[in-house]
Formats: C-alpha cells, sequence, structure tokens
C-alpha cells in the first residue's frame, strides 16, 4: 500500500515535470493527460457504463477488497490512475489479473461507481492489446476453446490444455487423482448436438467486433 | 411446480452431488423439470473477462431455447444463474444489445422470463411454510454457516433477491429444515475460487479466513448453493489444514442436500459420498447434539427465571444477606454509603463480585484497593455516559 502511495506520488510529480517539458516551448505548463491517454479513459468508460470522475477516492472499495492483500495498485488507485490519464500504468498493473470480480467494490461504493466492470474493460482492453497477465489468460482460452469445441465444459482436457499454453505441464495435477476418486471427474466430453451452433457463436462474435480472440 | 433446468456444466462433473440432490430435492417436494434440450455452456467468467458479447450470447443461446417453451429457468449452478441474469437484464434494457445478441445466435431472443436460483426457487416459489411442511427428518441440532459467496448476490442491479451484505434466505431455509444456522461474518466474501487454477496461494489465503471464521462462529458445516465454491471450500480444505496447520473438519453441503436430507433422504443417495471432507457421520451425531443444545436452552431459560424470580423479590434478598452477616462489601468499607455503592456495583456484576471475594479472601488491604478502582471506574463511566447524552 505505502509503496504504492509513494509510485503515485513520484508518477504525479514525474508527469508534471514531463507534460512542463514538452509545452515549454509554448511558454505553459500543462498539467493534463494527453488526447489519446483520455479518449481510452474515455473508451474503458464507456464499455464498463460507469465515471470514474464520480470517485471520491474515499477507500471503501480498497477496504472491502477480498484480494487487496495480493494487488499492486489497489481498487482505490486504480480508478486514481484513470482519473489521471494514467491508463498505461492501469493496464500493466498486476491487480487486473489479480481481482477475483466478486463485485463487493461496486456493491459498497457510495459514489455509485462500477470498480469491477471497469477491472473487467481493462482486463479486455488488455487482452486487445496482447499484454496479458498469462497464466489468467490462458485459463480463459482453455475453457472457451472447449466450449467452442463441445459445447460445454469439459473439465480434465481444459485443464490439460491450459497447462500445455502455460508450459507448467504438472500445475495443479494433484487434483486430477482428486477428483477422479471421488467420481467428479470425465474422461471423456459429451459434445452437444448444437456443437456447430455454439461454434457459429463464437465465430459471428469475432465477426462483429475483430475480436480478440 | 413446472419449471425449465438448466444443470449446467459443473453439476455433471465437478458438482456431482449437487446435481443428484437437486433431482432428488424436486421429487421429494413435487417439484417438475424440464431440461432445456441441448443446452449450452453460459461462458461463465471466462467469456466475462474475455468477450462482452460473447459472454450475453452463450447464455441468450439456451434461454432461447427455454423462452420457446415460455418457462422461467432454474440454474442451480451460482455462476450460470448470475450469467442468465446479467444476459436478461442486458437484452431488456438494451434495444441495441438484444439485436446484437440476436444476431450473434441466430435466434430470436426478448429476456421475456427469469432465471432463479436454488435459493428463490425454495423460499419465493415454493415457499418456506410448504417446505417446512415436507420435512420429515428435522436436522435439529445442526449449526451450519449459510455461505452465499458471491454470484448469488452480486451484482446488486442483476441478482437483488437478497440483502447482499447480510443475506437472509439460506438461513430461513436451512431453518425451515430444523437446522439452527449461526450468525457470522463472512457469508459473502468472496472465496477465491476464481483465482483457483491460476493463482492458487491467493484462493487458498481467501478460502482459509472463511473456513476460519465460520469455525470459529461455531459452525458444524457450511452450507452454499454454488458449485464453484463448494469445489473450494471442501476440495482445498485438506490443503488449506496444511499449509496454516489448523484442523478445520467443516463438512460443506448444498442447500439441496440438506433440504433432501430433512424430507427423508439417505445422506448416501443424494451424493454426500462424492465429498472430500467427510460428510456422513455428522448426521448420526444430530440427536445428542440437539438434546444438548435443548438441555443449554433450559438451563438458560432456568437462569432467566432465577433472576427474574429474585428480581420480583426485592424484600427476601436484604433478609438473606443479613442471614450471612456482613456482605462482602460491608466488610471491605466501614463507611455505610461507600458500601453500598460497591454493594450495588457487585449485585449488578456477579462475576466481578466472586472475583472480588477471592481477593479478599488472599489480601484485605489489596481488595479495598481493587473495590477503590472499580467503583471509580464506575463513577467514570456514568458520568462519562452523561456526556455522551
Amino acid at each position: 500500500m505505502s509503496r504504492g502511495w509513494i509510485v503515485l506520488i513520484f508518477i504525479n510529480l514525474g508527469l508534471a515535470y514531463e507534460f512542463g517539458k514538452g509545452e515549454e516551448l509554448m511558454g505553459k505548463v500543462v498539467l493534463s493527460a494527453s488526447r489519446e491517454a483520455q479518449d481510452l479513459v474515455k473508451a474503458i468508460e464507456a464499455a464498463s457504463g460507469t465515471r470514474t470522475s464520480l470517485c471520491y477516492q474515499c477507500g471503501k472499495c480498497t477496504a472491502g477488497c477480498p484480494v487487496n492483500f495480493a494487488m499492486d495498485y489497489p481498487p482505490r488507485q486504480i480508478i486514481r490512475l484513470l482519473q489521471l490519464g494514467l491508463v498505461e500504468e492501469a493496464l500493466q498493473a498486476k491487480s487486473i489479473w489479480v481481482c477475483a470480480s466478486c463485485d463487493t467494490c461496486t456493491a459498497r461504493c457510495p459514489r455509485g461507481v462500477d470498480i469491477a466492470s471497469i477491472m473487467d474493460a481493462l482486463r479486455r482492453e488488455a487482452l486487445g492489446r496482447g499484454r496479458v497477465f498469462r497464466d489468467v489468460s490462458a485459463f480463459n482460452q482453455s475453457f472457451l476453446n472447449g466450449v467452442k469445441r463441445f459445447g460445454r465444459v469439459h473439465e480434465a482436457s481444459m485443464v490439460v490444455e491450459y497447462n500445455t499454453r502455460n508450459m507448467k505441464l504438472l500445475k495443479n495435477a494433484e487434483q486430477g487423482p482428486l477428483m477422479l476418486s471421488k467420481g467428479k471427474l470425465n474422461i471423456l466430453p459429451e459434445p452437444i448436438k448444437g456443437r456447430k451452433e455454439v461454434s457459429r457463436i463464437f465465430d459471428k462474435v469475432k465477426e462483429m467486433e475483430g475480436d480478440h480472440q | 411446480m413446472k419449471i425449465a433446468y438448466y444443470p449446467g456444466c459443473s453439476l455433471d462433473g465437478t458438482a456431482k452431488e449437487y446435481g443428484m440432490s437437486t433431482h432428488r430435492m424436486a421429487d421429494l417436494l413435487g417439484i417438475e423439470f424440464w431440461e432445456i434440450p441441448d443446452w449450452s455452456c453460459c461462458g461463465a467468467s471466462s467469456a466475462h473477462q474475455t468477450n462482452h458479447l460473447l459472454s450475453v450470447a452463450l447464455p441468450a443461446r439456451s434461454l432461447a431455447i427455454a423462452e420457446k417453451e415460455g418457462m422461467d429457468v432454474f440454474a442451480p449452478c451460482a455462476a450460470c444463474y448470475n450469467r442468465f441474469r446479467a444476459a436478461e437484464n442486458e437484452v431488456r434494457s438494451d434495444a441495441k444489445a438484444r439485436s446484437q445478441v440476436e444476431e450473434a445466435i441466430g435466434m430470436t431472443y426478448a429476456a421475456t422470463h427469469q432465471t432463479v436460483s436454488t435459493l428463490e426457487l425454495l423460499a419465493e416459489r415454493y415457499g418456506l411454510d410448504n417446505l417446512a411442511a415436507k420435512v420429515t427428518k428435522p436436522l435439529k441440532g445442526m449449526t451450519p454457516a449459510c455461505y452465499y459467496g458471491c454470484l448469488l448476490v452480486r451484482p446488486v442491479g442483476i441478482t437483488g433477491f437478497d440483502d447482499p451484505e447480510d443475506p437472509q434466505s439460506m438461513d430461513r431455509i436451512m431453518e425451515a429444515v430444523g437446522a439452527s444456522p449461526v450468525k457470522w461474518d463472512f457469508k459473502t466474501e468472496c472465496c477465491g475460487a476464481g483465482l483457483g487454477v491460476t493463482q492458487p496461494d491467493i484462493c487458498l489465503e481467501m478460502t482459509y479466513r472463511i473456513l476460519m471464521n465460520a469455525k470459529e462462529m461455531g459452525a458444524d458445516s457450511i452450507v452454499t448453493a454454488c458449485p464453484i465454491c463448494h469445489l473450494n471450500l471442501d476440495m482445498r480444505q485438506k490443503a488449506i489444514e496444511k499449509k496454516y496447520r489448523v484442523e478445520f473438519k467443516l463438512p460443506v453441503y448444498y442447500v439441496t442436500e440438506l433440504v433432501s436430507i430433512a424430507c427423508g433422504a439417505e445422506p448416501s443417495s443424494v451424493g454426500t459420498n462424492h465429498h472430500f471432507v467427510e460428510a456422513n457421520s455428522i448426521f448420526d451425531q444430530l440427536p445428542a447434539k440437539a438434546r444438548a443444545m435443548e438441555e443449554a436452552a433450559e438451563a438458560a431459560q432456568a437462569g432467566k427465571k432465577g433472576k427474574k424470580a429474585a428480581a420480583a423479590k426485592p424484600v427476601a434478598k436484604p433478609e438473606k444477606v443479613e442471614d450471612d452477616g456482613p456482605s462482602l462489601a460491608q466488610q471491605i468499607y466501614n463507611d455505610a454509603d461507600q458500601a453500598a455503592r460497591l454493594e450495588a456495583l457487585l449485585t449488578a456484576e456477579p462475576a466481578r463480585a466472586a472475583k472480588l471475594q477471592e481477593i479478599f479472601e488472599q489480601d484485605k488491604d489489596k481488595a479495598q484497593k481493587v473495590a477503590g478502582a472499580l467503583l471509580a471506574k464506575k463513577a467514570k463511566e456514568t458520568s462519562g455516559g452523561e456526556e455522551g447524552n
């Protein structure tokens, strides 16, 4: 937390200096973010249906966040970064991949900021730029590929694909035999009849939005 | 009662016992399921984190099939329920989104119907009184911690059937089947199951906190209506016990398992053998636990009555004190006024009185000092209280 604070203060000072340098020629100091950064913040706000300017930095989101202990920038600071136009910092934060999407922050925000949706929008933006936290995106990819292929999730093949993508072949390996012993793991997938329809949904979505999957 | 049924991928695999017990419960309660033919995966959090349109279109396919039959959908899995409600909400409130979703799935879908969770199905659709009327083997003596997790209560605008901070529906269901759910703090705290595969250490820490609080608050088990929470609390419990060097041994049940058992089903027939934490023996211990709870309640009642009786006969008390010779307060203070004040304080706090008696027997001067401190504290509290008012 305190490290995050210091980094934020430095970023603020650094930003002021950088902008100041750039604009000195014209004899004025600019303390706002670049046009592109502002546009990107607007796009993220539109994708999440919320406004970061509503936030008055009370910290209730961070206080209630059950994963704050594992974050580099806790939720309040992520919102602050966006308020300052520091989108790049937010997109590089480990926090967006640690966020468990539990929605506690959004439910408790006294200003009605949908923080969880912002985290979602940041993850999708990061994915779109190929900037990913490998573990999480490998998991999501493996999950969705299975759904596209069979119409439903098949855990065994999903974990195998995930470990392969992730290049950690033995990750979670102890859980396979455990689940098998309790009759909770089906060895073979059971594809549904309409799997082609499901696969078409994936293709159609991609076609409609130039998707980044 | 007839309702469209969407089991979701988990109920056939990792949450096998949830599927078994849901069917058994429906039979016992007389609820008729129409399983959505050829249903497909809702996309869960993976679609949600990857692409917004996909996260709405995947649930919409199964929902559109049910809509053709004109039926509300029952989705026992909390993740499916959550994604379904989100899709319904979006299609209903946003015409542009609706046309995009329809284009993506190649079907019409207007979200005219509603998805319900297990908790809504039991507490609202079926009704708690009707449920209580079906109970043949009440779970008396059982003290479960009702764990709602995230997906049943949040986002508030999408689920909205129960309080997001202190939900009650599962507690009421447990009471209807005879159990005594405990009050605890982690009802809606995220267990981090979504991070279980990718970042297990974070997940273990989150789950540990939940199990710890349940144990500390006197729970003998945990009840949930979410396959992901269940797998996390049940399967990872051993790893957590090892990592944090604690022993929980808390069986984790699906609400449908406990409802079925209370309505007469054999525990093993609803899938308790598929649990990782041993989950059968608790039912044999219930009668003894129930008796102990009743005795404790009776004793507490008797204690209250005793106090009331004493209060009702204020004349009798001083007489008794005189019989015993000078009271402790009188022995400590010669001054009548001081003694009376100490007497009043000690009558109000019998625990302190006993402690003071003990001290008095060993060291009279010390007892006087302690009594002085007590009176001073009391005086301070009283004046503080007045200021506060």
